[in-house]
């Protein structure tokens, strides 16, 4: 890495500012978010549904326009997708009708490269997919989908990672599993991060940073450190730390979501969710 | 293709999205029961036996005419004795559904994936599509006749007209199944609009595709003998029209025989390319 980088953000988010179109009227769904990621690091994006998380992402990805403001990528201006940067989509979002090995060479198919297999070995092998090439996502579990996923939005070795709610459809031993899976993947590749999710618990056991979106239009309300050392176990989850930071990042949300009415049912969600 | 500015929203399960299973996709190409068993085979062979058997029996019992109903028995012998005579018109039937089945097809496939790329066009077109599905094109033969004589080009000519239109409607369902999730996933990594249309669209649109195929052929069958009926002095449209006014009925089930086992046929090789190139559909 360059000085430069080490000042330069990776993904530098500029008062990025989002229209939709739709059919009842412009849609403001974010309102000049900024936004930091540094380089190794690895940032959760939470706030309530429909606040923008995913559209955040999709500006990052450079698969949607800004409508104003900017995102840069090592201080470069994302216009397009670029292949410094890899999706995990929602679901795992295989091809059904390619094989596992089929799908993670679809990248370099599409980039007319020859794939890189020492390092889909590597990364078959980290994920516990070894031998598993020839089956069909049918065949595999929602879990090794998404690991498959992953490996495929590593194949062309990104520096950044994208990851849309990926685990979100998967039951919570699996998700916890997979959150540990993502980490010890952190640790191999030092790749940037940037995770969108729904559960604040999931968003504080993997990230450096955790970052709280308002209702829509986004914008960053909250950015809260999470200063745990690597690797972390899941033992941390019930410290009283994690905890606190739980409840803060959920009254922000459900805060932001419900002025003051159902104060009694913020408790009830706390005490479902925390027995 | 407008999907940049779409809100990105994936869980919902729509329709056309893939997920859905319905009568016109190949969940039949999936499984089906499936025979186990030496047993399970006897037990069919059995029931057929019986059932044919049956027939003979009843037919000679009460002694049904040859001209009303021949036994199965002396369908089979025709089918055997006539069979040289009858070959040639097999072939000449063949020829007129190969290649009348190939134009329509493939003049059917390019129109959908051409007008599916433009949804205002399709708008404008759909009604007269909709009229080349829902016409029978027998209808047509005898002016096709009249305009390029009793060979093989109105046959053709209407076989194409009548697979055609089937094939283009179902692959044009079959390209309709954009699922902007995994032209995403395409396009993230920069691929192109073709690099999309083959890598993408074109295989979630296969299931569909050999649908199409497989009425299309069915349905140029159909109308390849029909066509031979109405006029011109071969094929086994026109054995059929001739053993018929003979009183040759042992002959004319032959023929029925022969163009039922060509139906299967059709079903089983589409069946058989579905089982092995689309069954990841369910």
């Amino acid at each position: 890495m360059s000085t430069a980088s080490a000042r330069t953000p990776k993904l530098g988010v500029q008062a990025a500012t989002k229209v939709y179109q739709t059919a009842s009227g412009d849609l403001l769904a974010l309102d000049r978010c900024s936004l930091d990621v540094q380089p190794n690091e690895i940032v959760s994006i939470v706030g309530p549904s429909g606040c923008g998380k995913t559209t955040l992402l999709w500006s990052m990805s450079g698969l949607h326009h800004l409508t104003a403001g900017s995102i840069l990528l090592d201080g470069k201006a994302i216009t397009g997708p670029r292949p410094e940067i890899g999706i995990v989509f929602q679901e795992a979002n295989l091809l059904p009708w390619r094989n596992l090995d089929a799908n993670i060479n679809f990248p370099f198919e599409i980039k007319g490269e020859k794939p890189d297999r020492a390092w889909i070995a590597h990364l078959l092998n980290r994920v516990g997919l070894d031998g598993f090439g020839g089956k069909f996502p049918r065949e595999l579990s929602g879990g090794m989908q998404q690991r498959a996923a992953i490996v495929r939005a590593l194949a062309l070795k990104p520096s950044v990672l994208l990851m849309d709610e990926p685990f979100g459809a998967l039951d919570s031993f699996t998700r916890e599993e997979m959150n540990r899976l993502v980490e010890e993947i952190w640790l191999d590749t030092k790749t940037t991060i940037v995770f969108i999710t729904h559960s604040i618990e999931e968003a504080i056991f993997l990230s450096d940073r955790v970052v709280v979106l308002t209702t829509r239009p986004g914008r960053v309300a909250k950015i809260y450190d999470v200063p745990f050392a690597r690797p972390r176990s899941l033992e941390i989850m019930a410290t009283k730390e994690v905890f606190d930071l739980t409840n803060r990042i959920r009254m922000d949300i459900v805060g932001e979501r419900r002025p003051q009415a159902q104060q009694e049912q913020k408790t009830a969600e706390i005490v479902r969710i925390r027995p | 293709m407008s999907g940049d500015d779409a809100i990105p929203e994936f869980s919902k399960a729509r329709a056309g999205d893939g997920q859905e299973v319905s009568l016109t996709n190949l969940s039949a190409f999936a499984g089906g029961p499936g025979i186990k068993s030496g047993a399970e085979v006897a037990a069919i062979l059995a029931v057929a036996v019986v059932i044919v058997g049956g027939i003979e029996l009843a037919l000679r019992i009460f002694h049904v005419p040859q001209y009303i109903m021949p036994p199965p028995s002396s369908i089979a012998y025709a089918l055997f004795d006539e069979f040289p005579l009858i070959a040639p018109h097999l072939g000449y039937t063949l020829v007129e559904l190969v290649s009348g089945f190939a134009i329509g097809a493939i003049v059917g496939l390019v129109m959908a994936a051409v007008i599916t790329q433009f949804p205002f066009a399709e708008k404008i077109v759909a009604p007269y599509i909709l009229i080349l599905v829902t016409t029978p094109m027998l209808a047509l033969v005898p002016l096709l006749i009249l305009r390029f004589g009793f060979g093989y080009t109105p046959r053709i000519i209407a076989v194409a007209l009548a697979a055609g239109p089937m094939v283009m409607i179902n692959a044009a369902t079959g390209f309709r199944r954009v699922d902007s999730a995994k032209i995403a996933l395409a396009r993230s990594y920069g691929a192109s609009t073709l690099q999309i249309f083959w890598k993408i669209r074109a295989p979630m649109a296969l299931p569909m595709i050999l649908v199409g195929l497989m009425i299309g052929a069915i349905f140029g069958l159909l109308t390849a003998v029909g066509a031979e009926m109405v006029g011109g002095g071969f094929g086994l449209g026109n054995r059929l029209t001739s053993y018929s006014s003979m009183i040759q009925m042992p002959q004319f089930f032959a023929v029925v025989l022969i163009l039922s086992t060509l139906g299967i046929l059709i079903y089983v090789l589409f069946f058989l390319i579905g089982k092995k190139w689309a069954s990841w559909e369910t």
